[in-house]
């Protein structure tokens, strides 16, 4: 199977740009504005959104998962896992993404980047549980042994239910960075709104509206989320 | 070509290559050190300025932070790398032309602003986590701003805020991968990428960058764990004291915990 993708030489070089044609161009092009926003605001809820979305659900659950089995695996289980986690945390997804990419060929790229996202992201995530799990009381523990309580059951709703309280402001702050992270999946292009803005420049090098207005978008939707997640980090620090 | 049969063809490639791939690691070191030089004088300059209390210096800073980081890395690097140079072609004669047209200094200065922003919040938040009381005292004593910035919170703050800029650091380093895509600079991806053609078997080349990487984030932390000691030891606190002041917290200096962006 062969795979077609986007490499450092074949994206636009700008000093191949042609001078006279910028020069006598308007810096800004309403018009042109205008025309490329459907195009991007339809890659950006097709693709930027969807990975995100879906790629904060993959992290959040398998984060847990990760948590989880650091505490209760037999301890070398738990020290492979644990670096394997650190591998994943420490390496570029930009390199992670071609790394899955060429490796499982009959995998479309749309797939790769939301599971490439979801894994990486996981392990941040896994940290900020730990830090949840770690925060539960040992005193809830020894009540839950005193009780006689099975250990799922003692997850499932004494531990975790309290562990999780404190962490949706961090998850949240991870949704947003996997968020701005979205446009390196040029890289495997795949069609989201920062690699659809270069398509769209691309033919009269006329670059300034789509990635001004791209940066306007992640700006729109990443502010005022953060806003949002500061106020409920706020709420949760005076309920406690 | 198989892996498995042609190793050592396989091998002789990676060797033949092994120059360019040094170039490209040489280009990201270069990179992740030039970028976290300008990413740091940028967080400590604004983090400064947004921790002050004159509105005059705390506006601005919070909205050139908010700006840099609400943009993501890419879409800055594209207005950096295609917008900007624009202006010098409107305007042929403006000074400085060589530096904006120079797309390694592009791809250090999009890393530089973006993590720079970032960072910029966690020396603020580092600088209002030191003790009141350390502050009021400084007031109390009447020192000038910088006597006190340089001899009483700066020091401390610089403990506090260590573990922070070393996982930031880290994430200069990731992010520095996407130098992938600039134009005219190879770094250590576009190598790998590069020798994928020649072999045929990517996998193998992706898994080296990936150790390559981890080993080059692994030195940062340990580096930055360094300083932190150092740090905390020109303090008079050792590692227990501050253990116990900050029981209810994951260890700052978990090597790889991954922080707050």
């Amino acid at each position: 199977m062969t795979r077609v993708t986007i490499s450092a030489a074949e994206i636009e070089d700008p000093t191949l740009v042609d001078e006279d044609q910028v020069r006598q161009s308007p810096f800004w092009d309403w018009e042109f504005a205008l025309d490329a926003l459907p195009d991007m605001l339809l890659a950006f809820l097709q693709v930027t959104l969807v990975v995100t979305v879906v790629g904060t659900l993959i992290a959040a659950v398998l984060g847990l998962v990760i948590a989880v089995l650091l505490r209760v695996l037999p301890a070398p289980l738990a020290w492979v896992l644990k670096w394997a986690a650190n591998f994943i945390r420490m390496t570029p997804i930009v390199v992670q993404l071609i790394f899955v990419f060429w490796t499982f060929m009959w995998l479309d790229s749309l797939t790769i980047g939301i599971v490439v996202f979801g894994v990486h992201y996981a392990t941040y995530m896994s940290e900020v549980y730990r830090a949840g799990i770690e925060s539960v009381p040992k005193g809830q523990w020894e009540a839950a042994t005193a009780l006689s309580m099975p250990p799922v059951r003692v997850w499932r709703k004494v531990v975790i239910p309290q562990a999780l309280r404190s962490t949706v402001p961090s998850l949240g702050n991870y949704a947003i960075s996997m968020f701005k992270d979205t446009p390196f999946l040029i890289v495997i292009s795949v069609a989201e709104m920062v690699t659809v803005a270069g398509q769209i420049g691309a033919p009269t090098f006329r670059y300034t509206e789509v990635y001004v207005i791209a940066g306007l978008i992640f700006l729109a939707a990443s502010y005022p989320t953060a806003v949002l997640i500061n106020r409920l980090e706020k709420r949760l620090a005076y309920a406690h | 070509m198989d892996f498995f049969e042609d190793w050592s063809d396989y091998f002789e490639v990676v060797i033949n290559w092994s120059d360019r791939l040094l170039d490209g690691l040489l280009t990201t070191i270069q990179l992740t050190l030039y970028g976290g030089a300008l990413a740091f004088v940028i967080a400590i300059v604004l983090g400064l300025m947004a921790g002050s209390p004159s509105l005059w210096l705390r506006v601005p800073a919070r909205i050139i932070i908010e700006f840099f980081r609400g943009i993501s890395l890419v879409v800055l690097l594209f207005l950096l790398l295609y917008v900007l140079p624009q202006i010098w072609m409107r305007n042929p004669g403006l000074p400085f032309e060589g530096l904006v047209r120079n797309t390694f200094l592009v791809g250090v200065l999009a890393l530089g602003i973006n993590y720079g922003a970032y960072g910029a919040e966690a020396v603020r938040a580092s600088l209002t986590t030191v003790a009141k009381g350390q502050w009021e005292a400084t007031t109390a004593l009447s020192m000038s701003w910088p006597h006190k910035m340089r001899r009483v919170i700066f020091p401390q703050a610089w403990a506090l805020m260590i573990p922070s800029l070393s996982n930031l650091w880290v994430h200069l380093l990731k992010g520095s991968a996407i130098a992938y895509i600039i134009p005219f600079v190879s770094d250590f991806t576009a190598e790998l990428n590069n020798l994928r053609r020649p072999t045929d078997i990517w996998f193998s080349h992706a898994f080296i960058g990936l150790i390559v990487y981890f080993l080059l984030a692994l030195s940062i932390t340990l580096l930055m764990q360094l300083l932190e000691t150092r740090a905390k030891r020109r303090l008079g606190r050792g590692a227990p004291v501050r253990q116990s002041t900050s029981a209810d917290q994951p260890s700052s200096t978990a090597t790889t915990s991954g922080g707050s962006r």
